[in-house]
């Protein structure tokens, strides 16, 4: 209920938009393939929802390569994170590799992807998605295993604690809102790189073959609609992050808000 | 236990010429020098000193979280590393230290889940030990709902779960407002009455110093040194009483008169008498 209240200005606003976008389409008569009216992108989206243009099936198919890509990446960015605070003088050979590695750009490894891993197989999608995760999980894991107030190694050392205990009881709950917060942007990360990995070839019944496809058809009423569905798509996966959040790290300054001490 | 429990068995914590030297060979920076120091079991010994003057690395080597580059200390007649890891001693850090993702009862209770202790002692003792800090409502609070000054004595209760023989605090109530500290300062007292527990106290509180200890080790800096010993014959329990008692305002002009002595002067020959007196200063 208070969640509720404090979205209703945000709802507002969008509600206003989506309004003045309708009236300024009409009464300035913009074409649709330039800009689509609001009612006519959800008319394209009702339409489209389970035949010609198949968005909801196409949109399970994008999820599912989402959410593999994010569970790869996530998984590898959690081995190399907990590998380098493990064996530290590893940090300056696996670092720059993994900079290099995330500088590379997502439309030049799509295509690679595709062809390594089968253009019509959602594995090459999950690759693309996941390559864009890894970082930001291995990045924030990685500091939060590692920055680790020295006086709590002191007292865990005062008590004559194992590497392993260090690492269990200390490391591994210091580094959860560092790794919470990887996982938020890596969410949306996941949706793009699946869309990405679409765009360069791939089943028809995906939203990025949706929008391609529509797009050179000129449909973009359809167009938005599939954008429309990725957007709320991620926008979902995201809550599901703040949800998790919320179970795992109550305690916590970014999440307790502001109840008194 | 009324009087200053001074020297009633064999010496809990024996520093024998520890030093601790920094840095490279080539350009050393000397932050111990020279320290010789005896503390009996029971005793309350403070060290007070200017920044810089190793207070604090003198404790972590009693500890074992640091090493001595020369001369030897030893913990309950062992070397500091086999006592560290015997569990001999509990440490109180300036910060609270606390795990912000465990409760109050959790944070006690960690020491004794490292140990191996079963689930229902834990409790048990946790339990135990809150009472003794008085804060057995706060139990199931998570650090953040506590103030400061409950907070450090969630991390005392936590040093004290497992029994250890010694207690070794740093500056624990140097972040806390004056009234709040003079409390605490009552609240450690009555635990350390109670308990029998040696403590060794780093402060750079003089009054704080004195109130507390039975003696008052005067450190000097560059090199860090002990350069007198100052022997605080208050009756115990102290209390208000105290802190208004002409002789306690004579102990905190002698401490301070000790201090300005040992300021940038620690080189200076006619030094060396009071240290000798610190190397003398052990239990009787």
């Amino acid at each position: 209920m208070q969640a509720l209240r404090r979205n209703i200005p945000a709802l507002l606003i969008l509600g206003a938009i989506l309004v003045g976008l309708e009236v300024f389409v009409r009464a300035a008569n913009v074409k649709s393939f330039i800009f689509p009216a609001p009612s006519a992108v959800w008319a394209a989206l009702v339409a489209n929802w389970n035949e010609g243009y198949r968005i909801f099936p196409a949109a399970r198919v994008t999820l599912t390569e989402a959410a593999g890509g994010l569970a790869l990446g996530t998984a590898m960015g959690l081995i190399v994170a907990f590998a380098v605070s493990r064996f530290p003088r590893s940090r300056d050979t696996i670092l720059p590799l993994a900079v290099a590695i995330n500088a590379i750009p997502i439309v030049a490894f799509a295509p690679i992807a595709n062809n390594w891993f089968g253009i019509l197989s959602p594995y090459s999608k999950m690759a693309v998605a996941g390559s864009l995760v890894f970082f930001p999980i291995m990045i924030n894991v990685l500091r939060g295993l590692t920055d680790v107030d020295p006086s709590a190694l002191e007292l865990m050392r005062s008590y004559g604690a194992s590497p392993g205990a260090v690492t269990w009881r200390l490391r591994v709950p210091n580094a959860l809102p560092y790794f919470l917060t990887g996982l938020k942007v890596a969410t949306t990360l996941s949706l793009i790189g699946a869309v990405v990995g679409e765009y360069f070839g791939g089943l028809t019944d995906t939203l990025g073959r949706v929008v391609v496809g529509a797009a050179s058809a000129l449909r973009f009423d359809i167009t938005w609609s599939a954008i429309l569905v990725v957007a709320l798509a991620g926008m979902g996966m995201y809550l599901l992050a703040v949800a998790v959040e919320r179970v795992l790290i109550p305690w916590h300054p970014s999440v307790r808000g502001d109840q008194p001490a | 236990m009324t009087t200053s429990p001074t020297g009633l068995g064999a010496p809990v914590v024996s520093l024998k010429g520890v030093g601790k030297t920094f840095g490279a060979a080539a350009a050393p920076v000397v932050a111990l020098a020279d320290i010789n120091l005896q503390i009996g079991e029971g005793e309350f010994v403070s060290l007070i000193g200017p920044s810089g003057c190793g207070k604090s690395t003198l404790l972590r080597l009693i500890g074992d979280l640091t090493d001595a580059t020369a001369g030897t200390v030893e913990i309950n007649g062992k070397p500091a590393r086999q006592a560290r890891l015997d569990r001999d001693y509990g440490i109180v850090f300036q910060s609270p230290v606390l795990f912000e993702w465990r409760t109050v009862e959790d944070n006690v209770r960690l020491p004794l889940e490292l140990f191996g202790h079963d689930r229902a002692s834990q409790t048990a003792r946790a339990q135990e030990m809150l009472e003794l800090v008085g804060l057995t409502e706060f139990a199931k609070r998570h650090p953040y709902e506590l103030s400061g000054g409950m907070q450090q004595r969630v991390a005392i209760a936590r040093a004290l779960a497992f029994s250890p023989s010694l207690l070794l605090m740093d500056e624990p109530f140097g972040a806390l407002d004056e009234m709040t500290r003079e409390r605490m300062n009552s609240e450690v007292l009555s635990i350390w009455e109670r308990t029998g527990i040696t403590v060794v106290f780093v402060t750079h509180s003089i009054p704080e110093a004195v109130f507390l200890s039975s003696r008052v080790a005067v450190m000097s800096a560059r090199p860090g040194r002990i350069t007198r010993l100052v022997d605080v014959d208050l009756p115990r329990p102290r209390g208000l009483e105290t802190r208004e008692s002409p002789r306690y305002f004579n102990l905190i002009t002698e401490v301070r008169e000790a201090l300005r002595g040992s300021e940038g002067g620690s080189t200076e020959a006619t030094l060396a008498s009071p240290e000798r007196t610190a190397a003398e200063g052990g239990v009787g």
